[in-house]
Protein backbone atom coordinates (compact mmCIF):
# COMPACT_ATOMS: atom_id res chain seq x y z
CA UNK A 1 0.00 0.00 0.00
CA UNK A 2 2.80 2.36 0.95
CA UNK A 3 4.60 1.53 -2.23
CA UNK A 4 1.47 2.20 -4.21
CA UNK A 5 1.06 5.59 -2.56
CA UNK A 6 4.68 6.44 -3.32
CA UNK A 7 4.22 5.40 -6.93
CA UNK A 8 1.10 7.48 -7.17
CA UNK A 9 2.93 10.47 -5.74
CA UNK A 10 5.82 10.04 -8.17
CA UNK A 11 3.36 9.66 -11.00
CA UNK A 12 1.51 12.84 -10.12
CA UNK A 13 4.77 14.72 -9.65
CA UNK A 14 5.73 14.03 -13.26
CA UNK A 15 2.79 16.19 -14.24
CA UNK A 16 3.58 18.99 -11.84
CA UNK A 17 6.21 20.19 -14.33
CA UNK A 18 3.24 21.87 -15.94
CA UNK A 19 2.71 23.81 -12.76
CA UNK A 20 1.40 27.26 -13.52
CA UNK A 21 1.17 30.47 -11.58
CA UNK A 22 -2.10 30.30 -9.73
CA UNK A 23 -4.54 33.14 -9.77
CA UNK A 24 -7.92 32.67 -8.17
CA UNK A 25 -9.78 33.20 -11.41
CA UNK A 26 -13.42 32.12 -11.28
CA UNK A 27 -13.74 30.08 -14.46
CA UNK A 28 -17.21 29.16 -15.61
CA UNK A 29 -16.21 25.64 -16.51
CA UNK A 30 -13.28 23.30 -16.59
CA UNK A 31 -13.26 23.58 -20.36
CA UNK A 32 -12.82 27.31 -20.11
CA UNK A 33 -10.01 26.87 -17.60
CA UNK A 34 -8.24 24.49 -19.96
CA UNK A 35 -8.73 26.86 -22.86
CA UNK A 36 -7.28 29.68 -20.74
CA UNK A 37 -4.26 27.57 -19.80
CA UNK A 38 -3.66 26.56 -23.39
CA UNK A 39 -3.94 30.13 -24.68
CA UNK A 40 -1.69 31.69 -22.05
CA UNK A 41 0.92 28.97 -22.52
CA UNK A 42 1.29 30.17 -26.13
CA UNK A 43 1.97 33.74 -25.09
CA UNK A 44 5.24 35.29 -24.05
CA UNK A 45 5.53 37.18 -20.81
CA UNK A 46 7.14 40.34 -22.19
CA UNK A 47 9.06 41.26 -19.04
CA UNK A 48 10.45 37.79 -18.43
CA UNK A 49 10.98 36.73 -21.99
CA UNK A 50 11.72 33.09 -21.43
CA UNK A 51 8.54 32.41 -19.54
CA UNK A 52 5.03 32.03 -20.83
CA UNK A 53 2.20 34.16 -19.57
CA UNK A 54 0.83 31.02 -17.97
CA UNK A 55 3.93 30.23 -15.97
CA UNK A 56 5.10 33.67 -14.98
CA UNK A 57 4.56 35.23 -11.60
CA UNK A 58 5.48 38.72 -12.77
CA UNK A 59 2.91 41.43 -12.12
CA UNK A 60 2.76 42.08 -15.83
CA UNK A 61 1.77 38.47 -16.49
CA UNK A 62 -0.80 38.48 -13.69
CA UNK A 63 -2.44 41.54 -15.08
CA UNK A 64 -2.53 40.23 -18.63
CA UNK A 65 -3.91 36.89 -17.41
CA UNK A 66 -6.68 38.81 -15.66
CA UNK A 67 -7.32 40.76 -18.86
CA UNK A 68 -7.42 37.61 -20.97
CA UNK A 69 -9.74 35.98 -18.47
CA UNK A 70 -12.13 38.93 -18.63
CA UNK A 71 -12.11 38.94 -22.40
CA UNK A 72 -12.98 35.25 -22.34
CA UNK A 73 -15.94 36.03 -20.10
CA UNK A 74 -17.06 38.55 -22.71
CA UNK A 75 -17.13 35.69 -25.18
CA UNK A 76 -14.10 36.67 -27.24
CA UNK A 77 -12.40 33.96 -29.26
CA UNK A 78 -8.72 33.05 -28.87
CA UNK A 79 -8.09 34.70 -32.21
CA UNK A 80 -9.68 37.97 -31.11
CA UNK A 81 -7.71 37.94 -27.86
CA UNK A 82 -4.45 37.32 -29.68
CA UNK A 83 -5.28 40.10 -32.08
CA UNK A 84 -5.86 42.44 -29.14
CA UNK A 85 -2.49 41.48 -27.67
CA UNK A 86 -0.56 41.76 -30.92
CA UNK A 87 -1.98 45.25 -31.54
CA UNK A 88 -0.36 46.34 -28.28
CA UNK A 89 2.74 44.22 -27.85
CA UNK A 90 3.55 43.18 -31.45
CA UNK A 91 3.76 39.61 -32.70
CA UNK A 92 6.67 39.13 -30.30
CA UNK A 93 4.14 38.16 -27.65
CA UNK A 94 3.22 35.05 -29.67
CA UNK A 95 5.47 32.05 -29.17
CA UNK A 96 4.39 30.78 -32.55
CA UNK A 97 5.78 33.39 -34.93
CA UNK A 98 3.58 34.24 -37.91
CA UNK A 99 5.00 34.05 -41.42
CA UNK A 100 6.10 37.59 -42.22
CA UNK A 101 9.01 39.25 -44.05
CA UNK A 102 10.92 39.50 -40.78
CA UNK A 103 10.47 35.81 -40.01
CA UNK A 104 11.34 34.31 -43.41
CA UNK A 105 14.84 33.38 -42.20
CA UNK A 106 13.30 31.76 -39.15
CA UNK A 107 10.84 29.68 -41.13
CA UNK A 108 12.98 28.72 -44.10
CA UNK A 109 16.53 29.12 -42.82
CA UNK A 110 16.75 25.69 -41.25
CA UNK A 111 15.32 23.75 -44.24
CA UNK A 112 17.62 25.76 -46.52
CA UNK A 113 20.70 24.88 -44.46
CA UNK A 114 19.55 21.26 -44.34
CA UNK A 115 19.20 21.13 -48.13
CA UNK A 116 22.65 22.66 -48.64
CA UNK A 117 24.12 20.16 -46.18
CA UNK A 118 22.36 17.26 -47.90
CA UNK A 119 23.68 18.50 -51.24
CA UNK A 120 27.25 18.60 -49.93
CA UNK A 121 26.95 15.10 -48.48
CA UNK A 122 25.57 13.70 -51.74
CA UNK A 123 28.33 15.32 -53.79
CA UNK A 124 31.01 14.01 -51.42
CA UNK A 125 29.55 10.50 -51.39
CA UNK A 126 29.39 10.39 -55.18
CA UNK A 127 32.96 11.59 -55.47
CA UNK A 128 34.13 8.98 -53.06
CA UNK A 129 32.28 6.19 -54.84
CA UNK A 130 33.88 6.98 -58.18
CA UNK A 131 37.62 6.22 -57.74
CA UNK A 132 38.90 2.69 -57.09
CA UNK A 133 37.10 1.51 -53.95
CA UNK A 134 40.21 0.07 -52.41
CA UNK A 135 42.12 3.24 -51.59
CA UNK A 136 39.16 5.20 -50.36
CA UNK A 137 38.03 2.44 -48.05
CA UNK A 138 41.40 1.75 -46.55
CA UNK A 139 42.18 5.30 -45.60
CA UNK A 140 38.71 6.55 -44.95
CA UNK A 141 38.06 10.13 -44.16
CA UNK A 142 39.85 11.71 -41.30
CA UNK A 143 37.12 14.13 -40.29
CA UNK B 1 49.69 9.50 -44.47
CA UNK B 2 46.37 9.54 -46.15
CA UNK B 3 45.35 10.29 -49.64
CA UNK B 4 43.24 13.36 -49.10
CA UNK B 5 46.27 15.27 -50.28
CA UNK B 6 45.60 13.75 -53.65
CA UNK B 7 42.29 15.59 -53.89
CA UNK B 8 43.04 19.26 -54.28
CA UNK B 9 39.83 20.54 -52.69
CA UNK B 10 38.93 17.76 -50.30
CA UNK B 11 41.48 18.76 -47.71
CA UNK B 12 40.09 22.28 -47.52
CA UNK B 13 36.53 21.17 -46.79
CA UNK B 14 37.01 20.94 -43.00
CA UNK B 15 38.72 24.31 -43.01
CA UNK B 16 35.86 25.83 -44.99
CA UNK B 17 33.26 24.34 -42.63
CA UNK B 18 35.22 25.69 -39.69
CA UNK B 19 35.48 29.13 -41.30
CA UNK B 20 31.72 29.22 -41.85
CA UNK B 21 31.12 28.30 -38.21
CA UNK B 22 33.53 30.98 -37.01
CA UNK B 23 31.77 33.51 -39.23
CA UNK B 24 28.42 32.57 -37.63
CA UNK B 25 29.84 32.95 -34.14
CA UNK B 26 31.52 36.28 -34.84
CA UNK B 27 28.37 37.72 -36.43
CA UNK B 28 26.33 36.43 -33.48
CA UNK B 29 28.66 37.98 -30.93
CA UNK B 30 28.84 41.33 -32.69
CA UNK B 31 25.10 41.39 -33.27
CA UNK B 32 24.36 40.68 -29.63
CA UNK B 33 26.63 43.46 -28.49
CA UNK B 34 25.07 46.07 -30.69
CA UNK B 35 21.45 44.92 -30.40
CA UNK B 36 19.36 44.58 -27.29
CA UNK B 37 17.46 41.31 -27.49
CA UNK B 38 14.82 42.68 -25.15
CA UNK B 39 14.01 45.47 -27.58
CA UNK B 40 10.58 44.97 -29.08
CA UNK B 41 9.35 47.44 -31.69
CA UNK B 42 5.98 48.83 -30.72
CA UNK B 43 3.16 48.21 -33.16
CA UNK B 44 1.65 51.51 -32.02
CA UNK B 45 4.18 53.73 -33.82
CA UNK B 46 2.40 56.10 -36.22
CA UNK B 47 -0.95 54.98 -34.86
CA UNK B 48 -3.30 57.06 -32.73
CA UNK B 49 -2.48 56.93 -29.06
CA UNK B 50 -5.11 55.02 -27.09
CA UNK B 51 -7.73 57.11 -25.36
CA UNK B 52 -6.86 57.79 -21.75
CA UNK B 53 -8.29 59.85 -18.93
CA UNK B 54 -6.17 59.77 -15.82
CA UNK B 55 -6.07 61.86 -12.64
CA UNK B 56 -3.24 64.23 -11.87
CA UNK B 57 -0.90 63.01 -9.17
CA UNK B 58 -0.90 66.33 -7.34
CA UNK B 59 -4.55 67.27 -7.89
CA UNK B 60 -6.40 63.96 -8.08
CA UNK B 61 -9.67 65.81 -8.62
CA UNK B 62 -8.42 66.96 -12.02
CA UNK B 63 -7.59 64.71 -14.88
CA UNK B 64 -5.76 64.76 -18.18
CA UNK B 65 -7.15 62.96 -21.20
CA UNK B 66 -5.99 62.33 -24.72
CA UNK B 67 -8.57 64.86 -25.91
CA UNK B 68 -7.36 67.54 -23.52
CA UNK B 69 -3.79 67.11 -24.81
CA UNK B 70 -4.71 67.42 -28.50
CA UNK B 71 -3.21 70.43 -30.23
CA UNK B 72 0.28 70.10 -28.80
CA UNK B 73 3.02 67.55 -29.03
CA UNK B 74 4.22 66.09 -25.75
CA UNK B 75 6.38 63.42 -24.23
CA UNK B 76 4.81 60.77 -22.05
CA UNK B 77 7.36 59.21 -19.73
CA UNK B 78 6.25 56.05 -17.95
CA UNK B 79 7.85 55.75 -14.52
CA UNK B 80 7.19 54.33 -11.08
CA UNK B 81 8.68 54.70 -7.64
CA UNK B 82 9.48 50.96 -7.62
CA UNK B 83 11.41 51.15 -10.88
CA UNK B 84 15.19 51.16 -10.46
CA UNK B 85 15.94 52.05 -14.07
CA UNK B 86 13.68 55.10 -13.65
CA UNK B 87 16.01 56.40 -10.96
CA UNK B 88 18.89 55.92 -13.41
CA UNK B 89 17.01 57.86 -16.03
CA UNK B 90 15.91 60.58 -13.65
CA UNK B 91 18.97 62.91 -13.79
CA UNK B 92 18.74 62.92 -17.59
CA UNK B 93 15.12 64.00 -17.42
CA UNK B 94 15.97 66.72 -14.92
CA UNK B 95 18.66 68.03 -17.26
CA UNK B 96 16.57 67.88 -20.42
CA UNK B 97 13.06 68.77 -19.24
CA UNK B 98 13.30 72.35 -20.49
CA UNK B 99 15.39 71.51 -23.53
CA UNK B 100 12.93 69.20 -25.24
CA UNK B 101 10.81 72.16 -26.28
CA UNK B 102 7.58 70.29 -25.55
CA UNK B 103 5.91 69.31 -22.27
CA UNK B 104 7.22 66.27 -20.45
CA UNK B 105 4.30 64.42 -18.89
CA UNK B 106 5.01 61.81 -16.24
CA UNK B 107 2.95 58.64 -16.33
CA UNK B 108 3.02 57.02 -12.92
CA UNK B 109 2.60 53.32 -13.67
CA UNK B 110 1.12 50.81 -11.21
CA UNK B 111 2.22 52.84 -8.26
CA UNK B 112 0.69 54.19 -5.09
CA UNK B 113 0.28 57.98 -5.42
CA UNK B 114 1.84 58.49 -1.98
CA UNK B 115 4.93 56.48 -3.03
CA UNK B 116 5.23 58.42 -6.28
CA UNK B 117 4.94 61.76 -4.47
CA UNK B 118 7.61 60.69 -1.99
CA UNK B 119 9.87 59.51 -4.83
CA UNK B 120 9.49 62.81 -6.70
CA UNK B 121 10.05 64.71 -3.46
CA UNK B 122 13.25 62.80 -2.83
CA UNK B 123 14.73 62.95 -6.34
CA UNK B 124 13.14 66.12 -7.70
CA UNK B 125 10.25 66.43 -10.12
CA UNK B 126 11.25 66.68 -13.79
CA UNK B 127 7.67 66.60 -15.08
CA UNK B 128 5.39 69.40 -16.18
CA UNK B 129 2.44 67.26 -15.15
CA UNK B 130 2.17 63.78 -13.69
CA UNK B 131 -0.78 61.51 -14.31
CA UNK B 132 -1.37 58.34 -12.34
CA UNK B 133 -2.43 54.93 -13.53
CA UNK B 134 -2.55 53.02 -10.30
CA UNK B 135 -4.27 49.93 -11.71
CA UNK B 136 -2.20 49.86 -14.89
CA UNK B 137 -5.30 49.17 -16.99
CA UNK B 138 -4.74 52.14 -19.32
CA UNK B 139 -1.08 51.16 -19.66
CA UNK B 140 -2.22 47.91 -21.26
CA UNK B 141 -3.60 49.93 -24.17
CA UNK B 142 -0.26 51.69 -24.53
CA UNK B 143 1.52 48.35 -24.64
CA UNK B 144 3.59 49.26 -21.59
CA UNK B 145 5.47 46.26 -20.26
CA UNK B 146 8.25 47.79 -18.29
CA UNK B 147 9.22 51.16 -17.02
CA UNK B 148 10.75 53.45 -18.01
CA UNK B 149 9.19 53.92 -21.42
CA UNK B 150 8.86 57.17 -23.30
CA UNK B 151 6.31 58.05 -25.97
CA UNK B 152 6.40 61.01 -28.30
CA UNK B 153 2.83 61.97 -29.15
CA UNK B 154 2.14 64.64 -31.74
CA UNK B 155 -0.50 67.39 -31.77
CA UNK B 156 -2.98 65.08 -33.50
CA UNK B 157 -2.59 62.42 -30.85
CA UNK B 158 -0.46 60.09 -33.01
CA UNK B 159 2.37 58.15 -31.37
CA UNK B 160 5.50 59.11 -33.31
CA UNK B 161 8.19 57.36 -31.36
CA UNK B 162 8.62 55.06 -28.42
CA UNK B 163 11.72 54.37 -26.41
CA UNK B 164 11.89 51.43 -24.03
CA UNK B 165 14.38 51.71 -21.21
CA UNK B 166 16.07 54.77 -19.73
CA UNK B 167 16.50 57.81 -21.93
CA UNK B 168 20.16 58.76 -22.15
CA UNK B 169 21.74 61.92 -23.60
CA UNK B 170 22.87 59.79 -26.56
CA UNK B 171 19.38 58.45 -27.24
CA UNK B 172 17.89 61.92 -26.92
CA UNK B 173 20.45 63.46 -29.27
CA UNK B 174 20.30 60.70 -31.86
CA UNK B 175 16.68 59.60 -31.84
CA UNK B 176 14.33 61.69 -29.78
CA UNK B 177 15.26 65.34 -30.28
CA UNK B 178 15.43 65.14 -34.10
CA UNK B 179 11.88 63.79 -34.11
CA UNK B 180 10.66 66.48 -31.72
CA UNK B 181 12.32 69.15 -33.86
CA UNK B 182 10.71 67.72 -36.99
CA UNK B 183 7.28 67.92 -35.32
CA UNK B 184 7.92 71.45 -34.14
CA UNK B 185 8.92 72.52 -37.63
CA UNK B 186 5.48 71.41 -38.68
CA UNK B 187 6.78 68.46 -40.65
CA UNK B 188 5.27 65.06 -40.43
Amino acid sequence: MKRFAAALLAFSLTFSINAFAIDPLPFQSNAQRLRFQHLTSELRCMVCQDESLLASNADFAKQLRRQIFEQMQQGKSDKEIKHWLVARYSTFILYDPPLAPSTIALWFGTPAIFLVGAGVVIVLLRRRARPADTIAEESGEDW
Amino acid sequence: MNDVAGKPFGRFVPLAVFAVLVAFFVVGLVWNQSHDASFVPSPLINKPAPAFNLPLLKQPAQSVSKASMLGQAYLLNVFASWCFACADEHPTLMAYRDRFGIPLIGYDYRDKPADALAWLGRHGDPYHEVITDESGITALDFGVYGAPETYLIDAKGIIRYKHIGPLTPAVIAKELQPRIDALERGGK
